[in-house]
């Protein structure tokens, strides 16, 4: 390591508050102003020292946190405070007693939550658990396969749609045989699941001969396609304006209040999660999860060790799919409306932003990251404007820092304990 | 025919849009292997920085071909360091990291600076006024091409052999390619691949803002937004062309731009954005290294 004075520190920190002095100026001192087609341009001088004190304080925290990281990664045993607590915690949590104990609290709060909160803090958290399937899904795909998936809300959107153009070309044959329309979602969730997996079966065709950041683009444009396809069918499917009244799920044909109602979908949605987290978990320990985790290692010592490159891409994208096929249909019901603004690329991106930021392969990570991206705007509106504006920062200082999220991926251990070597 | 021959020219002026735009995600892709998606706003910021100097000098009735000069030369300087601060801290700390990862803070970045400007300035439509000249002796052919379209094929073709020398003659352009072939190998005989990368995003960015002020002025408006799209279908053109290669990202535009516009003249105008896409899955599916692309195979 190289030794630096403080004061070299704060001069270099000093010279890069001028360079971002000067390039921010146009952008953040000038505002420009159209009134009568002519350009008028207003100066905002408050805002240069603020950039200046600003670059320069994050300068400084940037180079520590850098060399802290370096460090860090030279001395893996290095332990702050963080470190402690996290080993702590993992200490404890290996207890069954503990986790066990720990599982059950967060359940059983889960299940009194929308009794305890309003129905607002419902729908809110069945948006939480939409994201979380979805998070889950795209994990698959991302984290265990390590293929790049750009148009994943496209699979959301299949089964949104599914659900949506059931209703509007079956439902009225199903309301004049006397039965529920909200039939119609049991029979969509299963069938959502499977479009969609044949949309990701479609979708992975051209892309299997393709590698990383070609994959990322087709799958861009294959989303965005969708999305195109969606808006300008309007005789089918009903164009920009979308699909409304979607019926809400069947229950003994109870009629639901809009409260009991979200109170219903929310149990649907906790079912439907603890579902996918099993499954998912499943896969991971699998033949088939392993063969991806290999994949994504690295593809061409997989094809040598006799691993079906293009089956296992198959399987990824089928399995990923499905997951955003059954998020859609869950969506479709809870908002009642759907169109083709719900699943643009930015959906994509923020599902994607879930998984990096939370930890990519990781299944809490996936959870934990799209229940902070999807809570935190709830609860902090004031700054709804700089949400995406966060989001994008937090992505790159995730993936600068702590490449592997914030709960990262276990790595599968095995460890000889004596007992067993002994027999 | 004549329908045809309009299609064509409408189809040729935006085509050379995208190669300026192109051929500088292709000289990143070509060096560091990143599909830099920040390249768009890039693209944005240029035409902002152009937008906002413009009307300052012009407000202070400068003549207008010294607003152009200014508003356009400025716009290249503060773009090209754009380029090279986001080149520093988002993507050098991740170099040898697996690709996946600066390809996720190219989009973070792409996130940021787009978020930064709507922000900053305004999420509205601005008019842009376009200082361009205009020429006279184009006026009988306008219904085939106006002087604006004539300007952007232009600089689009200066701007290609330019580059084309730049790479093939020059010192730092042998280093580009050394680099472009093997970093390790570069570094070991003495490059220095830091400021290789550093000048291949300046020059980037730069082309990038001078494509910014051409295409506001033709476009006649400008909002936070628009370098995504030009971003996207750009790379497209780049990938079609075979991605890393100069006249392969130009080849690759003007085949999409007058695919576009064959395609809204005939088929329908709803799915102008779709070509692009369709005509990148095809080209993937029967060439994946792109028309002009050699083949890499892979190696352990």
């Amino acid at each position: 390591m190289k030794s630096r004075s403080l004061l070299a520190d704060i001069g270099k920190s000093f010279l890069i508050a001028i360079w971002f002095m000067v390039l921010l100026f146009p952008l953040m001192v000038m505002k420009v102003n159209v009134s009568k087609g002519v350009a008028q341009v207003q100066f905002r001088w408050n805002m240069l020292p603020l950039v200046g004190i600003a670059a320069f304080v994050l300068s400084l925290l940037w180079r520590f946190a850098l060399e802290w990281n370096e460090k860090r990664g030279n001395d893996s045993r290095a332990g702050g405070p963080l470190a402690k607590l996290k080993a702590l915690t993992s200490q404890y949590l290996g207890i069954a007693v503990v986790r066990k104990g720990a599982l059950f609290i967060l359940l059983a709060f889960a299940l009194a939550y929308p009794f305890l909160f309003g129905m607002y803090h419902t729908n809110v958290m069945i948006t939480a658990f939409i994201y979380i399937i979805l998070a889950l899904g795209l994990n698959i795909v991302v984290g265990l396969g390590g293929l790049l998936n750009l148009g994943y809300a496209a699979f959301f959107g299949v089964g949104a749609y599914t659900y949506g153009l059931l209703w509007k070309y079956v439902g009225h044959s199903f309301i004049a045989a006397g039965i529920d329309p909200g039939w119609l979602f049991w029979i969509s969730l299963p069938l959502a699941g499977i479009i969609a997996t044949l949309f990701g079966i479609l979708l992975s065709l051209p892309v299997l001969r393709l590698r990383g950041d070609y994959l990322a683009i087709i799958t861009l444009a294959f989303g965005e396609i969708f999305r195109m396809v969606m808006q300008n069918s309007g005789d089918i499917t009903g164009g920009a304006t979308g699909i409304s009244l979607i019926p809400r799920p069947w229950l003994f044909n109870i009629k639901l209040t809009p409260q009991k109602a979200a109170t219903y979908i929310y149990f649907i949605a906790i079912v439907l999660v603890l579902i996918t987290i099993f499954v998912v978990r499943r896969i991971e320990d699998s033949k088939v999860g392993r063969a991806l985790e290999a994949m994504r290692e690295d593809e061409i010592a997989c094809q040598a060790m006799g691993i079906n490159l293009v089956r296992n891409k198959l399987i990824t994208f089928a399995l990923g799919a499905f997951w955003a096929g059954i998020a859609g249909v869950v969506m479709a019901a809870q908002t009642t409306y759907i169109n083709p603004d719900s699943f643009t690329l930015w959906e994509s991106i923020i599902i994607l932003m879930a998984v990096v930021i939370g930890g990519t392969g990781s299944i809490p990570g996936a959870i934990g990251g799209a229940i902070l991206l999807k809570l935190l705007p709830e609860y902090f509106r004031a700054l709804a404007q700089y949400r995406m504006l966060i989001y994008g920062i937090a992505m790159i200082l995730v993936i600068i820092f702590k490449p592997d999220g914030l709960i990262p991926r276990k790595r599968k251990q095995y460890t000889f304990k004596e007992k067993e070597l002994a027999k | 025919m004549e329908y045809f021959l309009k299609l064509f020219l409408s189809g040729t002026a935006k085509g050379s849009i995208y190669a300026l735009i192109a051929l500088g995600y292709t000289m990143v892709y070509g060096i560091i292997q990143l599909i830099n998606f920040a390249h768009g706003e890039i693209y944005m910021i240029g035409g902002f920085t152009a937008l906002i100097l413009g009307g300052f000098f012009f407000s202070n009735s400068m003549p207008v071909w010294l607003v152009l000069l200014f508003s356009v030369l400025l716009s290249i300087i503060y773009a090209s360091a754009f380029g090279y601060t986001i080149e520093k801290i988002a993507y050098r700390p991740l170099r040898g990291k697996p690709r996946l990862s600066a390809l996720i803070s190219a989009i973070g970045v792409s996130i940021v600076l787009q978020n930064f400007v709507l922000l900053a300035q305004t999420e509205k439509f601005m008019p842009f006024p376009s200082y361009l000249p205009e020429f006279s002796w184009l006026q009988p052919y306008k219904e085939y091409i106006n002087s604006t379209q004539l300007i952007i094929l232009g600089v689009t073709a200066i701007i290609m052999v330019f580059l084309t020398l730049l790479i093939k003659f020059t010192r730092i352009g042998k280093a580009m390619r050394a680099t472009a072939q093997d970093m390790h190998m570069a570094q070991l005989v003495g490059v220095d691949v830091n400021q290789v990368i550093s000048v291949t995003f300046i020059i980037g960015s730069s082309l990038a803002a001078i494509g910014g002020v051409l295409i506001c002025s033709y476009m006649g408006q400008i909002n936070y937004y628009i370098g995504f799209v030009a971003g996207i279908k750009a790379f497209v053109a780049a990938v079609l062309g075979g991605i890393g290669s100069i006249p392969g990202a130009v080849l690759g535009s003007f085949i999409l731009g007058w695919t576009e516009s064959l395609g809204t003249g005939y088929i329908s105008s709803d799915y102008e954005d779709a070509f692009a896409f369709v005509i990148l899955i095809v080209i993937l599916l029967i060439k994946p290294d792109g028309i002009l692309g050699r083949t890499q195979r892979q190696k352990v």
